[in-house]
This record gives C-alpha cells, sequence and structure tokens, in this order.
C-alpha cells in the first residue's frame, strides 16, 4: 500500500505544472487546460485523503468539483468562442485593451 | 496468483475472439442479407480451389487480405500522427467495452468459481459509457486529421452526433439502473433469472420496454449506422470522415463500426433480454414446471449453454441491425439532432421519472 | 495499489501533464490531457474510488477534453510556433512552481500521517456515494444542478453570433 504523501507529492507537482503552464502560456485554450490540470490535481487530493479518513466525504466533493468544471468549460469555452469572433485572436497579449 | 492472472487473460482473450467472431459473422452477414434484401447473390466470386463457401471465402478472406495489401495513403499536409492514431483510437474502446459484459453465470472448476465476466466492476454500466465516449476521439481526429474539408464535415457531424445520444443511451440507462438497483452487469442477468407467474422470464423487456426501443435508437445513432449514417454517408461526402483512408486503417475503422454493431447488440442482449439466461435453466439442469430435468457434467454443459445462448441473442441483434440498415433511408442531418435532442431526450426523462414512480409505489423487482 | 505500479503511472502522468503545458499544436495538448486524465484515474482506482473513476472517464476525458476539441477544431487553432516566453522567463516561472511544489511535498512528507485504515466493503461504491449525496451533501447537490443549467443556458446564449 501506498502512503498517502506520496499521493500529495504527486497532486502537489501536477500542481505546479498547471501553475507553470496558466502564466507560460499565452494561448488561452492551453491556459485553460493547464487549470483543468489543477483541478485534477486537487481531485487527486481529496480522493487520497478521503482515503485516509476511511470515509468517502473527499469523493462527494470530487464530484461537486467534476460539475463545476464542466460547467465551467462549457461557459469559458463560448466566451472564447466570442472573443475569437470578436478580436480573430486567441492570444492572450492581445486582448489588452481593458489594461490600463 | 498465477493462476488467476492466467484466468483473468483467458476470459479476456475469450472475449476478444468472441467479439471478433461474431463481427466477422456480422460482416458476412451484411454482405449476404443486403443481397437478399435487393434480390441479388452478393459476393461470390473469391474461391480457393473452386470452393467459394457462399461468400464466405470473398467476405472473410479476399476482403481483409485486400485491405491489408493496400497501399497506405497519408494525404499531403496531414497531420501524420493524428492520421496514424485516430483508427487505433476507434477500435480500442469499442473492444474494450465488452470487458464488463457477462457471457456466462459460473464456471466451478478445479474448486474455483469463475464468473464468467472479464471485469467485475461494481461500476459497469459508467465503464460501457465511458468507453463510448472515447469513441468520440477516433471520429474527431480522423476529421481533423485528414487535411480534407469533407473529411472536417463528416468528423465534426459525426462527433456531435456520438456525444448527442450518448446522453440519451445514458438515460435509458438510467432507467435499467433503477430497475435493478445495480450499475454491475453481471448482477443485472442475474436478477433476470427467475420466472414471472412461473413461466415467463424476468427478462428486462418486460421491465422497460420504453427503454429498450431508447437505447436500441441511440445505441444505433452511436454506432453511426443507417438511419444514422451521415457522418459517413457514401453518395454525400464521400465516406465522410474516413475518406482519406486505406489500406489496414480503412479496415480498422470498418471494424470499429462492426465492433459498435455487435457491442451494442451484446448491450441491449444483457440489459433487455436475459443475456445469457436460458428460461427454466438452473444450475443442475432444466426445473420445467416443478420437473428436473438433470444435465449430465452440469458444471461445463450449463456454462456452455448460456455461453451460446448469449452468442445466438447477440448475433440475432447483430442481424436485426443489418437488416435495418438495409431497409431504411437515412435521416437528414438537423432531423438527427432534432430526434436526439428533442425527442430522445425528453422521452428518455419521462421513462426515468416513470419508471422512479412505479418503484417507489410496487418496490423494485427480484 | 504497490509501489511499483505508483511509481510508472506517476512517472508518466507527469511526462503527460509536462506534454500538455509544452505542446505547441493545441490539439496535441488536448490528448496529453486525455492521457493524464485517464492516467489520474487509474490512481482512483488505487486509492479504492471506483465511482470517481468511472466518473473521471465518463465526465473529464470523455465530454469536457472533446468539447476543448471541439473548440480548437471549430475555430482553427494553428500551432504556436513560439509557445513559451524566453528562457528567462521559463526557468523563473518554473522555478517558482517548483518551490510551491517542494513547499507543499515537504509538508506533505513532514506529517506524520498514520497508515492507510482498511475501509469496508462497498468503499466508494455508488450506494454509498449516493447515500452521503442526498442525506448530507443535498444542498449542494441542488445547488450544483442549478448551476448546471445556468452553465447551459450561459453557454448557449454566449455561442449564438448575434445575442
Amino acid at each position: 500500500m501506498v502512503p498517502i504523501s506520496w499521493y500529495l507529492v504527486l497532486s502537489a507537482v501536477l500542481f505546479a505544472i498547471g501553475v507553470a503552464g496558466v502564466l507560460l502560456r499565452r494561448n488561452l485554450i492551453v491556459m485553460f487546460m493547464a487549470i483543468e490540470l489543477m483541478l485534477n490535481a486537487v481531485n487527486l487530493s481529496f480522493v487520497a485523503f478521503a482515503r485516509q479518513l476511511g470515509n468517502e466525504d473527499g469523493q462527494v466533493i470530487v464530484f461537486f468539483v467534476m460539475a463545476v468544471a464542466a460547467a465551467e468549460a462549457g461557459v469559458g469555452l463560448a466566451i472564447f468562442i466570442q472573443l475569437f469572433r470578436a478580436r480573430e485572436t486567441l492570444n492572450a497579449d492581445e486582448v489588452t485593451t481593458l489594461r490600463w | 496468483m498465477g493462476i488467476d492472472v492466467a484466468i483473468a487473460c483467458g476470459k479476456a482473450v475469450f472475449m476478444i475472439l468472441l467479439v471478433l467472431q461474431v463481427m466477422a459473422l456480422g460482416v458476412f452477414f451484411e454482405r449476404k442479407v443486403s443481397a437478399v434484401i435487393q434480390d441479388r447473390i452478393g459476393a461470390n466470386r473469391a474461391s480457393i480451389f473452386g470452393f467459394a463457401g457462399l461468400g464466405l471465402i470473398n467476405t472473410l478472406v479476399a476482403d481483409p487480405v485486400k485491405f491489408l495489401l493496400k497501399e497506405d495513403v497519408t494525404p499531403a499536409g496531414a497531420d501524420r500522427f493524428l492520421h496514424f492514431l485516430a483508427p487505433v483510437i476507434a477500435v480500442v474502446p469499442a473492444v474494450a467495452a465488452f470487458a464488463v459484459i457477462p457471457f456466462g453465470d459460473v464456471l466451478e472448476a478445479g474448486g474455483r468459481t469463475i464468473t464468467l465476466q472479464a471485469a467485475q466492476l461494481n461500476v459497469g454500466v459508467l465503464y460501457v459509457l465511458a468507453m463510448a465516449s472515447f469513441g468520440v476521439y477516433g471520429v474527431v481526429l480522423a476529421g481533423w486529421a485528414s487535411n480534407n474539408r469533407w473529411s472536417l464535415l463528416g468528423g465534426i457531424r459525426g462527433s456531435a452526433q456520438m456525444i448527442s445520444y450518448e446522453i440519451a443511451m445514458g438515460l435509458a440507462l438510467i432507467g435499467v439502473v433503477l430497475t435493478y438497483g445495480t450499475l454491475d452487469l453481471q448482477s443485472m442477468v442475474r436478477q433476470q433469472g427467475h420466472l414471472l407467474w412461473g413461466w415467463l422470464p424476468a427478462w428486462g423487456i418486460l421491465y422497460q420496454p420504453f427503454a429498450f426501443v431508447l437505447f436500441l435508437v441511440a445505441g444505433v445513432a452511436e454506432s453511426k449506422r443507417i438511419p444514422f449514417d451521415l457522418p459517413e454517408s457514401e453518395s454525400e461526402l464521400v465516406s465522410g470522415y474516413f475518406t482519406e483512408y486505406s489500406g489496414a486503417k480503412h479496415l480498422m475503422f470498418m471494424m470499429a463500426d462492426f465492433v459498435e454493431v455487435v457491442l451494442v447488440a451484446a448491450l441491449i442482449t444483457t440489459f433487455f433480454f436475459g443475456g445469457w439466461q436460458i428460461p427454466f435453466l438452473e444450475a443442475d439442469g432444466f426445473h420445467v414446471f416443478g420437473r428436473v430435468f438433470a444435465l449430465p457434467a452440469a458444471w461445463i454443459v450449463v456454462p456452455l449453454l448460456q455461453v451460446t445462448s448469449f452468442l445466438v441473442k447477440c448475433v440475432f441483434f447483430t442481424f436485426f441491425q443489418i437488416v435495418v440498415r438495409w431497409t431504411l433511408p437515412r435521416f437528414r442531418y438537423d432531423q438527427l439532432m432534432k430526434l436526439g435532442w428533442q425527442g430522445l431526450l425528453p422521452l428518455g426523462l419521462v421513462n426515468v421519472m416513470a419508471t422512479a414512480g412505479i418503484i417507489l409505489a410496487w418496490g423494485t423487482t427480484a | 495499489m504497490n509501489a511499483l505500479v505508483f511509481l510508472v503511472l506517476a512517472a508518466l502522468t507527469i511526462a503527460a501533464a509536462v506534454a500538455v503545458v509544452t505542446n505547441r499544436n493545441p490539439v496535441y495538448s488536448a490528448l496529453a490531457l486525455v492521457s493524464t486524465l485517464a492516467l489520474m484515474s487509474c490512481f482512483f482506482v488505487g486509492l479504492e474510488a471506483y465511482l470517481v473513476w468511472a466518473l473521471q472517464l465518463v465526465v473529464y476525458a470523455g465530454a469536457i477534453v472533446v468539447l476543448f476539441l471541439f473548440v480548437i477544431m471549430l475555430l482553427n487553432v494553428q500551432r504556436d510556433e513560439r509557445a513559451l516566453p524566453g528562457p528567462g522567463t521559463v526557468v523563473a516561472v518554473a522555478g517558482g512552481a517548483g518551490l510551491l511544489a517542494l513547499g507543499v511535498a515537504l509538508a506533505a512528507i513532514r506529517t506524520p500521517f498514520a497508515g492507510m485504515p482498511a475501509v469496508g466493503e462497498g468503499y466508494g461504491s455508488p450506494e454509498h456515494l449516493a447515500h452521503r449525496l442526498f442525506t448530507d451533501y443535498l444542498v449542494p447537490f441542488e445547488i450544483t444542478s442549478l448551476l448546471l443549467l445556468v452553465a447551459i443556458v450561459g453557454a448557449v446564449v454566449l455561442g449564438k453570433r448575434r445575442i
């Protein structure tokens, strides 16, 4: 049986990769994928802790995280489509009109 | 430990071989049944030393050899890796979905009780839906990677259709899950074993006839067979999403098509027609109205009978889907999507609510 | 789940995650994301969370990433020739993220966790999770269903050509 700390370390590494992805990439869709990666890393943590504590609360939270991620993906991608229609670009550096 | 692994591998290999044999039978039926329906003879020219075997040699030997020896063309400007990957992603989930389909009750040999199901998952139904979802990637990648606007159109149409009808399939299955109270397919089949009023086998179709119709329609749409085959419509999009595929890759797409036909047939058998159950057959022989006809060597004969019954039902529904294919014209794409979203989805919801109401009022089955 | 299986799967998952973030072609990133999600579902099996495993495959790998692929193809998103900024920025951000991971990892390793307890037969099964969902977590469940409805309506409206 693998101790829980291994799962938590893996979760932390995946989360860090996701953070790096959001900060480094400029393509909006790939940034969004990195956000999904972060959400998954957190899911892994929740399930690991649920197993550690012997109850299923963590798994129920993961259920909700998945539902929210699905909703967020749907609305976010619809926003990207509108953005693309308006600006012809999906590069985060080219949609900076509201910046100071 | 080693024996357990060997048994698990044996079940998996058996299931894969079963799928491939029924699929091959399906391909043969396709040629011959279509011929009979269209009042012609069908492919019967290829022969080995004069033996043409009713067209078996043509369909099962000459055709695959032809496909495998054809030149494998990747169109210019296409994404080579994705072009190569798409047929693989199309076939593998379809075959993998058979892991949870039970083909018999138990085999008691050498002191072990072997459940005749390759993977005993307590979330079997969700696994099947997951494998159906993975099949979408093969279609969409095939359309995208071909660098061809008709392929892309076919791919987008195909994947939109598949994800729409997955929902209808899922809703039909919720009614079935409510009826049996479990997501495990083997448990569902076992619950279909008892007899209602002493003579009627309690198969799923008696409990969920509406879900049967919904699932049949959604399953045929999911596997993109006529009347729902607009993504690969031969008269409109050349070959739709697999236009640019030749040789072995084309064979793999056709294989995926037929494996999905067999999958839908196997699922209908499992959920609605008792799976491997034979009416009146118990573990030691036939129990008919109180009289017991014991079978010799029941430990091996009864599982064999059950596997045979499963195969017969599977082949029957494969045959049924093939007959439907050669009988009906195809839907227009907007009609197809309208049927999925505005027809099957509300009907599926009504079925779920009605089933839930009936279960509250009269209790579950078995 | 024994240690060797865990290490192999973890190495593959991390490789796939790095591929998601660094690949120039968004379609390849999406495929790498599917691989990552499928590999992570293996860890859920190891943690005996069977329903979550199935849901991960059906919802995440089977629906959300298909949606990503659709949008990528609809908008014909091309290969990024300059996917990552200059090496200085990459090292700085990677270093920062690495420090974050290191901090959490050290906290996880230093905490004296007990061994994992044995759990009963139906742990992680749909029945148990359904029981928790419909008793203790009923209000979040209902709110989530409302959220999904709002998201569907919002996505349909936002996807129109003329709102």
